[in-house]
């Protein structure tokens, strides 16, 4: 038997892209998001929700992950936002090599604020750097106050933690309180809004904390 | 499987319906080995070893199957995933201390702090290859 020595990183062409894109973004002044969550917590909803009240001052565009159609981004150009789909065929998430092509679509030279919404998943897409200054994971209070115990990776590598669909809280078994203990347990850096897009409840203090990065472009 | 699918999956034919990314990174297992080791040689590949940490947001079982397929077809049709888990251990900033995490609770079980290093259980690596020799040729 030989033995050949490898230690070698399997995503290590992941991480490369990925770091490109980041010295890109940093070069630019551009402030990345990366959206996680599973499907139907709302991603898109507050996206619009947020070009609505920041597009008089900050300079946003989108790039849509999604297994299959084109239907969030057409949601995304209603608000003339700047918008590239892309359609991952089956993959489960997004990869730094997909942004990369996507970003050559778009005319960053004016853009402050971009936002990659990733494919609706809790667990694949926390492995995966895009080169995104942060990532922003959405739990809706449908889903239950337990879910970031039970995906703790995508809570752990996660900097902000937008609690969707608060107004439902009366009529579904969440608890507020467990489900915030239970995020910062996992990650106690965690900077955690509630919010409610049907109702507009605390979208305004979360848009606020964007403006700033946008702003200042970290 | 009674409905053909109509959509054009990005993978191997088999996996079709199997739409998990441990099947994309048991092929970026299979592009580093192959990368590593010269093609002539790939018939010899016995052992794969592989770190994954517990914290990597990949499942074992899974990759392991994933792999098996392709590699069953491949070019290195008797090379075999041999999985190392590690555990997820943290540093405690405060108090310096380091500790394995049984459950996956963020707070230093010595004193009680939340400013956590993350030091083990994140890795996604290829460690080594082993292979079979011809006639005492070395590598």
């Amino acid at each position: 038997m030989s033995i050949v020595t490898i230690e070698r990183k399997v995503l290590e062409k992941n991480d490369q892209i990925a770091e490109r894109n980041r010295r890109f973004f940093r070069d630019r002044g551009i402030f990345v998001l990366n959206l996680v969550s599973s499907p139907g917590a709302g991603k898109t909803s507050i996206l619009e929700k947020t070009f609505e009240r920041l597009r008089d001052d900050c300079r946003m565009a989108v790039i849509e992950g999604d297994v299959q159609t084109d239907l969030d981004a057409q949601r995304v150009a209603e608000y003339q936002v700047p918008v590239v789909q892309i359609v991952t065929m089956g993959g489960c998430h997004l990869e730094a090599g997909l942004v990369a092509d996507a970003m050559g679509k778009l005319d960053l030279d004016s853009v402050d604020l971009l936002f990659i919404e990733n494919v609706g998943n809790l667990v694949c897409p926390s492995g995966y750097d895009l080169g995104e200054a942060l990532k922003v994971v959405v739990l809706s209070t449908t889903e239950g106050d337990d879910k970031p115990l039970k995906y703790p990776a995508m809570f752990r590598n996660a900097s902000v933690l937008l609690i969707n669909k608060t107004d439902l809280i009366p009529y579904v078994n969440c608890r507020l309180d467990v489900l915030r203990g239970n995020a910062l347990k996992i990650n106690p850096d965690l900077r955690v809004f509630e919010i409610s897009c049907s109702t507009g409840a605390g979208i305004d203090a979360w848009c606020e904390w964007l403006r700033g990065k946008g702003a200042s472009g970290q | 499987m009674k409905n053909e699918a109509k959509t054009q999956y990005l993978c191997h034919p088999r996996l079709r319906f199997v739409i998990m990314h441990e099947l994309g990174i048991a092929q970026n297992i299979m592009e580093i080995v192959r990368q590593s080791v010269p093609e002539g040689l790939a018939r010899d590949i016995r052992k794969i070893r592989v770190r994954v940490g517990q914290f990597a947001g990949v499942v074992p079982d899974s990759l392991d199957f994933c792999f098996g397929v392709m590699a069953g077809e491949s070019e290195m049709p008797r090379a075999a995933l041999l999985i190392e888990e590690v555990p997820t251990a943290c540093r405690c900033r405060g108090c310096g201390r380091e500790f394995e995490m049984e459950e996956l609770v963020f707070l230093c079980p010595h004193c009680g702090g939340t400013d956590l290093e993350v030091i083990s259980g994140k890795e996604l690596e290829v460690v080594d290859i082993e292979l079979v020799d011809h006639g005492g040729e070395a590598l």
